[in-house]
């Protein structure tokens, strides 16, 4: 059993490590920091979770030191302590964007400043055990995945690995987001009466996590657009490319199928009954499985590949989790065999 | 023990002792119906399946 704590766990991540910490077999759960809820009751702020733990969130100042240390915080705030961070445990694993992109030229072009650290995202390795399982046995740093970098990835990863796309040809990825992405704090996007029922595109190009994409892929043209639909949790990665030529669907089964194969949250939803027939968010709520599904037309080479997630797990502490339990030397599904809700 | 291929996914499926020639199966990697044709070697072919409108 190893002892863990949590920065910043009032926020949507925070609470979704902290329930699945909570129930975890190897690891308890220290202390749970929230400025913004200081001595509230983690319940109060996570309802789920009542019942479940008589932990109240503290300060920051007052963590001590554990073996492995979670950082749950906005955007740029762990950049500017993580020295301080890892004087606290041997182990960080970071849900932020801070640690992910190891260019930092590529950094500062789509986070639009200089990274506060840049002597620490090379010691991170990239959170998303799919791409990097094997570097995280044992590792001390691993940084967080983008929600929507991860859905785009896993949707090219089969087609990537098998070398089935031209990696210069373009790659357009749209994608369908719920709200429980842009965090916990409100604004006037999220108010309901302007937020419920819709299909908005907020972001055609530009978005932060397309430089994940292009660093974890090696694609060079490839662009996201974002559309927020009524959803609470989810994202689902439409991704458009064009096969090099004299590739088949057979093929792609095969990509695919080794995919699902190798990593134990992929699984390949191709179907040819029922109503869930390609990958649909709806049924992951809560699951760190990952559904990948394509459809090829093989007179064009136009394929369309699919990723469904749930954002707060597999796009941010599902996955998390599952670097911790690589980097101990677990069975990488520990503490995350919940495998989602149906009907819901 | 048998084995069939599935013709559409290529899917390596394996034959319940029991299965008879003739008999229909479905596929548990893509969902097609797959019809048994031979057991000796064993085969199969795509069955018909009714298709859903979908709004078309």
């Amino acid at each position: 059993m190893i002892n863990v704590s949590i920065v910043g766990a009032s926020g949507y991540g925070g609470g979704e490590l902290l329930r699945l910490l909570l129930g975890h077999p190897q690891a308890a759960v220290k202390q749970a920091t929230s400025r913004s809820h200081l001595g509230e009751y983690l319940y109060q702020v996570h309802p789920n979770l009542r019942k479940r733990t008589q932990l109240k969130f503290c300060d920051p100042a007052q963590l001590e030191p554990v073996d492995v240390l979670f950082l749950a915080l906005p955007h740029g705030e762990a950049q500017k302590k993580i020295a301080g961070f890892a004087g606290l445990a041997g182990k960080i694993i970071d849900l932020s964007a801070d640690f992910r992109l190891k260019d930092m030229a590529l950094y500062e072009k789509w986070y639009g400043a200089p990274h506060a650290a840049p002597e620490w995202p090379a010691r991170f390795v990239y959170g998303l055990p799919e791409l990097h399982r094997a570097e995280m046995a044992g590792a001390s740093y691993i940084s967080g995945v983008g929600c929507n970098a991860t859905a785009s990835n896993l949707a090219l990863l089969p087609l990537v690995k098998a070398g089935l796309i031209d990696p210069v040809s373009p790659v357009i990825v749209e994608i369908k987001v719920g709200s429980s992405e842009s965090g916990a704090e409100g604004n006037a996007g999220s108010h309901h009466a302007e937020r419920a029922n819709v299909i908005r595109t907020f972001s055609a190009f530009g978005h932060r996590h397309t430089a994940e994409v292009i660093q974890e892929m090696g694609l060079s043209h490839v662009s996201l657009t974002m559309t927020a639909v009524d959803l609470v949790r989810g994202v689902l990665a439409t991704a458009h490319a064009q096969v090099k030529p004299g590739v088949t669907t057979k093929d792609l089964w095969k990509a695919y199928r080794a995919a699902a194969s190798e990593n134990p949250f992929i699984r390949v939803v191709k179907e040819q009954r029922g109503i869930y027939r390609a990958p649909e968010p709806k049924v992951l709520a809560g699951s760190n499985y990952a559904d990948i599904g394509f459809e090829l037309d093989e007179s064009s080479g136009h394929v369309v590949s699919l990723c469904a997630i749930d954002n707060l797990m597999k796009g941010a502490a599902g996955s998390a989790v599952q670097c911790l339990n690589l980097v101990m030397g677990w069975d990488e599904m520990t503490g995350l065999d919940f495998p989602g809700l149906h009907p819901l | 023990m048998n084995t069939v291929v599935c013709p559409e996914c290529e899917a390596e499926i394996t034959l319940e002792a029991s299965t008879e020639v003739g008999e229909i199966i479905v596929c548990p990697d893509c969902g097609v119906d797959l019809e048994i044709t031979a057991l000796n070697p064993a085969a199969c072919q795509l069955a018909p399946m009714e298709q859903e409108d979908w709004g078309e």
